[in-house]
This record gives C-alpha cells, structure tokens and sequence, in this order.
C-alpha cells in the first residue's frame, strides 16, 4: 500500500537558529490513527504546521497523495484539515459563519446539509447562532474541529486535541476519531497524554529533540517493549530474600511483604514454572497473586531518558 | 483560481463591516460633515471663492480624500492584523489559496467599503455645499483606483505592524498630515513660491488635485501627473506585497 503521508528527510531550523526538525522521516498510510508522542518542544507542532503549510521547511520533502506539498499546495491542502494546539477563533462571528467561512476558504461551494451534519455531530447544532466569544474552552475546541472537518478532508491533524479539556469531552473526542476512521479520514494527532495514544491509536511515533526515535505498530511496541510483572503478596513479611531464590530477578517490595518478579512476555521462557516450584521448595506461602503489564507511559519515559542519556558527552 | 475562498474572505470582511456598523460607517460620515458645518457653512460662507469654486464645494475632493486614504489604510490594515494577532492566520496559511487570492478578499473587501463611506460622504456634502461634478467617470475611477491603491498600502500595513500602536502610526502621523498639507484645504496658489515647490514633494498633493480636477475641472499640478503619480504608488505596493509573499515576511516562517 502507498503510504497517504511520506516525509523524507525534513529538517527545519527557526530564523532563531534552533533546529525544531532533524532529518525526520515518516510515512502515514491511509486509514490509520497516527498519535505522535513526545515531550514539550520536540518538534510535535513544527512536523504538523510543515505538512499543513504554515511552516517552511528547511530542507527535505513531505507528499500528500503522491503530490509535493509545495508546488502543488493547492491539491495537498485541500485534502487536509486542521486543528490547531491553541484555541485560536474570531470571536464576534458565529459558530455557523465561521464553519461555513472555512469551506469557503478551502475552495468547496456552500452546502448548508453538510455543515448542519457537521455540527451536530459535534453536538454544536444548539450552539450555531451564537458568538463564539460565549463559548466555553471545550465548545470553542469543538468549533475548531468543526471548522477543520467542514471542507471534508481526507486527513485530519489533531494537534493536542484533548489538551485542557475535561474527561468527558476527552471520551467524545475519542468516540469522533474513531467515528472518522471508520468513514475512511486518516488521523494524526500529536498528545502528550500516553493514555490517548493508548486508547485510540493505531500506530505510535515517538519525537524527541527533533528527531523521530520510533514509530511502531501500538500492540507490537507494548509487547516488544513491555515489561511484566507478577506481585506475589505473602503470608509472612521476609526479611531477606532466601538464598536459593537469588539466581531469579526478584526483588522484595512493600517492607518484605512483596516479592516482585520481572520477566519478558515475548521470551520463550518466562520461568514463572521454575519460580513457583522454588517458591514452594523454600516454603513461601503466599495470599495473592497479580500480573501488570508496563503501559505505554512507562514506555515513552524510557524511551526518552534512554535518548537522552545517550545524547549526554 | 479557488474563487470560492476569494469570496469567503471578501464576505468575512464585509460581514465585520456589517457588525460594526457605527464605527465603519456612521462616524466616518459624521466627522465629515462637521467639517462641512464648520468649514463650508459657518467659516467658509466668509472665505472668497477659490479658482470660481466656492470654498465649501472647493473643500469637498480633499475631504473625500482624507477619508478615502484613512478608511482604506485602517481598514485593509485591520483586516489582515487581527488572524496575525489572534492566530486564526493558521487557516489561511494552511487553505489552498494562493497569496493573491488572499489579497484579493482581504483588499476588495476593504476597497469596497471605503468606496461605499467616500460615495456616502459625497452625498452627505451634497446637503451642505453646491457640488457639481464635471467628469463622473473620471471622479469614480479616481476614486476607485485611490481605494485600491491605498488598501493595498494598508494590508502592507497590517502585514508590518506588530503592536496596535503600529496599526495607529502611519494613518495618524503620516497620512492625516500629508492630506492636511497637500492642498485639502487651499489651492496651491495660496502658497508662498518656497512651499510651493516644497509641496510637490508631498505625494498626495497629486492625488488631490487630480480629483479636484474630476469635480471641477480645476487642478494645481497637471492631471498627467496625477495618474502617473497614482500608477507609481499602485506599482509600488504592488511589488511591496509581492516580496512580502514571496519571502512569507512576518506571515510565515
């Protein structure tokens, strides 16, 4: 399958002289939900404003569909909608004139229909006549959405779309990506809440520094990536750990009344059997037991301070 | 050429016209005719004719014109500013349009508008003054031209200012005095030899004195000149904008 998005070698360095982008290199195939992870500052919001055209690149290329994002803007911009990190509306024009201005903009003829559906599935129908200037935070990111959905785009960038929103709108905006995925739109968003590449991605890439360190399928990275660890609660607290269970990776927790034990769930042998026999030869009784797996947070924190330990002379 | 977005930004813009009725229109109008109460009845009933044009009509070009060039500026100015200073630019910048698609809204729009306040303000002078007009094709494609030329000095403007004292500038500290000292109020004849010649430096000496030409048939420097000398303006914000979107100056980075 082609890829919908391909950025090669991108680089762009602010008249400030500092590099926002070195070298990235991405591709986004059609119909998937990309979440780009990384930490304030890594370049997340420059990648997305050069793919969208506000932003100039310093070097490399970026296509949209097979076209050159600069000498045919006009087709790439067109199949793409955007919603902006900040809440960036006029504030006299209402809900309705302001949606209806962006596909204008976007060069489609006026369709009343599209735009009614538009807004009421963001629940905005209500809300349509009134100034955007009274609205509250979430409604006025849901207008930005609105705005970025009202030309029918092919792709759609969500830069930090749940950023300061509440749990519930959080959850809506969970339910309408996937809603758009299914109608075939592909999705981008930038987070820093792992939590929502975790619930709604499909892919993750993770940016740091400028550079992208990874981007891989979300299940195979938790797996490839993720630790599992089985807490056992015991009977008796310990004081020390019992000699002949040195030789596992075993480690006492909560004031000896814990024993942790760290494996691999992709190894072929976990040696959980052999631990449990050894467990029963050294007369270890135990009330409990539970298994966790690292969640992606867990992974993106390692992923990061590996990266920039490594960084370090 | 995506028509649809040209009309979008136009109709944007004249709806913020619309909203804001009083201030872009009514007070334009009224301070006009203050001027036309003060200067063409009260005061100018005791000033002699001018050129065999009595002073209240004589006054009437470079009435038009001041507010002409200040409507044009502020609103062009304000027009493309406020995406710049809110953020909504982000849309613009990220719509498939082109640079001139963006200046063609965001200028017609303002254009239109000043057009709209000048032909108001000719027919509110209309109650005070005898006005006649001797070359109405003339009059109007003077008058379209300067709208023109002066809104696309305003987007310039706009593009430029970082701080709303910026915006303020070259409307209040530039423009009102050139129009002041460039003839609004006097034919150039009036003048001592010295600041004679001093004034045709003044730029919109020019401008004025070709629409006075279009109302009366009477002009202080040659109407040639004049059309040249608004060509020459047109030109240069022309070529000041194309540089601006070529080098995406203080629009993108």
């Amino acid at each position: 399958m082609q890829p919908l998005i391909s950025v090669s070698d991108l680089s762009k360095t602010y008249d400030s002289g500092f590099q926002a982008l070195k070298n990235v290199s991405l591709d986004i195939m059609p119909g998937e939900i990309l979440a780009l992870l990384g930490p304030n500052g890594a370049g997340k919001t420059t990648l997305i404003s050069i793919v969208c055209g506000i932003v100039n690149p310093s070097s490399g290329t970026v296509t949209v569909a097979g076209h050159d994002i600069i000498h045919d803007y006009r087709i790439t911009r067109s199949l793409i909608g955007l919603v902006p990190q900040e809440l960036t509306t006029d504030a006299f024009e209402t809900v309705r004139a302001t949606v209806t201005f962006s596909r204008g903009l976007f060069g489609k003829k006026p369709d009343p229909g599209h735009i009614e559906k538009v807004l009421r599935s963001l629940s905005l129908w209500d809300k349509r006549d009134e100034k955007i200037i009274t609205l509250s935070g979430g409604m006025k990111r849901r207008v930005l959405i609105a705005k970025a959905l009202s030309h029918e785009p092919r792709i759609l960038f969500l830069d930090e779309p749940t950023a300061g929103v509440d749990v519930e709108l959080r959850k809506d905006m969970w339910k309408l990506v996937r809603s758009l995925r299914d109608d075939g739109v592909t999705i981008i968003l930038t987070t820093h809440y792992i939590e929502e590449a975790e619930a709604i991605a499909d892919r993750v890439g993770v940016i740091n520094r400028g550079e992208i360190i990874l981007v891989e399928d979300k299940a195979e990275l938790m797996s490839k990536l993720g630790k599992k660890q089985l807490v056992l609660d015991l009977q008796k607290p310990l004081d020390r750990l019992p000699d002949s269970l040195r030789e596992y990776s075993l480690e006492l927790a909560a004031d000896g009344s814990q024993l942790v034990f760290t494996y691999d769930t992709q190894a072929d042998r976990t040696g959980i059997t052999a631990l449990l026999a050894a467990l029963s030869e050294a007369e270890l009784r135990f009330r409990d037991l539970n298994t966790s797996q690292s969640s992606l947070e867990d992974i993106f924190v390692t992923l990061v301070s590996d990266d920039e330990t490594r960084e370090k002379p | 050429m995506n028509f649809q977005a040209v009309k979008a930004i136009y109709m944007f813009e004249m709806a913020r016209t619309g909203r804001t009725l009083f201030q872009s229109i009514v007070a334009p109008v009224i301070s006009t005719a203050l001027y036309f109460v003060v200067f063409g009845a009260a005061i100018g009933s005791r000033i002699t004719d001018v050129d065999g044009v009595s002073y209240g009509a004589f006054i009437v070009p470079g009435l038009l014109m001041l507010s002409l060039l200040t409507q044009s500026i502020s609103n062009a100015s304000f027009g493309i500013y406020m995406p710049r200073f809110v953020g909504t630019i982000y849309e613009l910048l990220s719509a498939p349009i082109s640079f001139l698609e963006i200046v063609l809204g965001y200028v017609g729009a303002a254009a239109t508008k000043s057009v709209i306040i000048g032909l108001i303000i000719l027919a509110t002078a209309g109650f005070f003054v005898p006005l006649q007009v001797a070359h109405p094709l003339w009059m109007m494609f003077f008058l379209l031209l300067t709208a023109v030329t002066f809104s696309l000095f305003g987007f310039i403007i706009g593009v430029w200012a970082d701080s709303f004292e910026k915006l303020q500038i070259i409307p209040l500290l530039v423009i009102t005095p050139l129009v002041f000292l460039g003839g609004s109020f006097y034919s150039l004849s009036m003048l001592p030899p010295v600041w004679q010649t001093v004034t045709l430096f003044n730029p919109v000496v020019y401008l004025i004195s070709g629409f006075r030409w279009s109302f009366y048939g009477i002009a202080d420097v040659n109407i040639i000149w004049s059309l040249v000398m608004i060509m020459v303006f047109l030109t240069a914000c022309l070529a000041i904008i194309w540089w601006i979107f070529r080098t995406g100056y203080r629009i993108k980075n």
